[in-house]
């Protein structure tokens, strides 16, 4: 009988003690999302973050060098090495003429202003510093991030535009020693300034945070009088200083046009040109002169 | 003895966490991956109980709160998973728990973790997701989640087990 009433007690004590532990843990949640919430930028989580930061940086680094040889293992099935290596070709080829194509309405449109001239000067000036994306944000997180493999050390620092072969991916929003975390454009906390290339109009570009084949984009265009015509391309209109957005990055084609009465601006949903479910190698607009631990890609280098 | 065994545990959490980023984009349906971390805190639940698990639960929600690429609202999944090991912790037995009830056990936590990661959001706007979306997206993690049990959870108490202190049992 006494072994009985001593074991409910011990079961009441454990009991009693798991249930302030979880009240304990409640409160330093509920304290560190009003914290982090309230904080903004300059939010007190900032500092955690970056040493978090700094500690899983290096390992995912490694993790994603490890898986990477593995994610690409479905390749040699498909096709032999020379094959995929003139696939390959024709892939960056093609990326190449399709650029050209897409942005040719704008540098017509340019050249067409007189101080368009300069500022097409100037865009040629961007270096880019390569990365690899090395992590991928879940979608149970609702928010588009990735991690890339070049941070503060390769000269890279908060709000630079990223970009890869295709199109516009995103911007840095934090960076460490070895990593940067990047916010896609299709996340839905995103907005960039397009421009039509076709009829130069400009608007604000929103995502919808989706990532797969159907994610798009808004164009929400500024004058409701232009008219957005399938496949015109919208292209980065660019921010002070080139940040967070360097200017005439190809962005996305339109694909269709929803005209709603109660809103005073027309919107184009848009179709991004960077495949978001399969982002690998990246590059980095660094303004030219950039110190950086690797080899920057420099504009006039290739042409 | 017992800064090891933690050491251990973090480790674990760790790793679920950077396999989570790293190694399952690869094979994500929409961007939504396997919770790792998610299984590793019922699975602890499963064998130590609440209190452990809830303690397990803030510090692998506050990993995948601040490693990048997070970029929400710090806390939001801690919380998510506190709770989340609490109420696994709870439904323990002494005996060695059934296969199929762990694999419900799985699907609850989930179902509950994504939603209660996904309702501090709607509380917070941040982002402003809608309804629908976040249902879709609680169910394929859902799915994710029952579909890698088999896979990730007898390591896991198996692990869990070894590192338990020697207790009194009553």
């Amino acid at each position: 009988m006494e072994k009985r009433w001593k074991g409910r007690d011990d079961l009441d004590k454990k009991e009693r003690s798991s249930g302030s532990v979880l009240v304990a843990l409640l409160l330093a949640c509920a304290t560190m999302i009003t914290l982090d919430a309230h904080g903004g930028d300059d939010s007190p989580i900032e500092p955690a973050r970056r040493v978090a930061g700094e500690a899983f940086g290096p390992i995912e680094v490694v993790t994603a060098g490890v898986v990477r040889p593995f994610a690409a293992v479905p390749d040699y099935f498909s096709s032999r090495k020379d094959l995929r290596q003139q696939v390959s070709d024709l892939e960056a080829e093609n990326s190449q003429l399709r650029h050209t194509v897409e942005t040719t309405d704008l540098d017509r449109n340019r050249l067409n202003e007189y101080d368009g001239l300069a500022r097409a000067a100037s865009d040629t000036g961007y270096d880019l510093v390569p990365a690899h994306v090395i992590a991928v944000g879940s979608g149970q997180s609702f928010s588009n991030t990735v991690t890339i493999d070049a941070g503060s050390g390769s000269g890279l620092h908060a709000d630079m535009t990223v970009l890869n072969n295709d199109g516009l991916i995103g911007r840095v929003v934090r960076v460490t020693r070895t990593t940067a975390t990047v916010v896609l454009i299709v996340d839905k906390e995103s907005v960039v300034g397009g421009r039509l290339a076709s009829s130069m109009e400009i608007g604000f570009l929103s995502g919808r945070g989706i990532i797969d084949g159907t994610g798009r984009l808004d164009l929400d265009l500024m004058d409701d009088s232009v008219v957005a015509n399938a496949g015109d391309v919208v292209t980065t209109w660019g921010s002070e200083a080139g940040t967070p957005y360097v200017s005439g990055i190809p962005i996305g084609k339109v694909v269709s046009v929803v005209n709603s009465p109660r809103e005073t601006s027309r919107r184009a949903v848009i179709q991004p040109l960077v495949d978001f479910t399969s982002l690998d190698l990246v590059g980095v607009v660094v303004p030219g002169g950039t110190s950086s631990d690797r080899s920057v890609i420099k504009a006039q280098d290739g042409e | 003895m017992s800064f090891l065994r933690a050491l251990v545990a973090f480790a674990v959490v760790a790793l679920a966490v950077v396999l989570q980023v790293s190694l399952f984009p690869h094979f994500a349906w929409d961007g939504v991956v396997p919770n790792l971390a998610l299984l590793v805190v019922v699975g602890a639940a499963l064998v130590r109980g609440p209190q452990f698990a809830a303690t397990l639960g803030f510090v692998a929600g506050a990993v995948i709160d601040l490693a990048p690429p997070a970029d929400h609202v710090a806390g939001r999944w801690a919380l998510a998973l506190v709770v989340v090991g609490y109420l696994a912790g709870r439904v323990r037995q002494d005996a060695k728990p059934h296969a199929l009830a762990a694999v419900g056990t799985v699907a609850a936590a989930s179902f509950i973790g994504t939603s209660i990661f996904a309702l501090s959001g709607l509380i917070l706007s941040d982002p402003a997701v809608t309804v629908p979306d976040t249902l879709k997206v609680i169910l394929v993690a859902v799915v994710w989640d029952v579909l890698l049990t088999p896979f990730v959870l007898p390591p896991v108490m198996t692990l869990f087990r070894r590192l338990e202190p020697a207790e009194v049992a009553w």
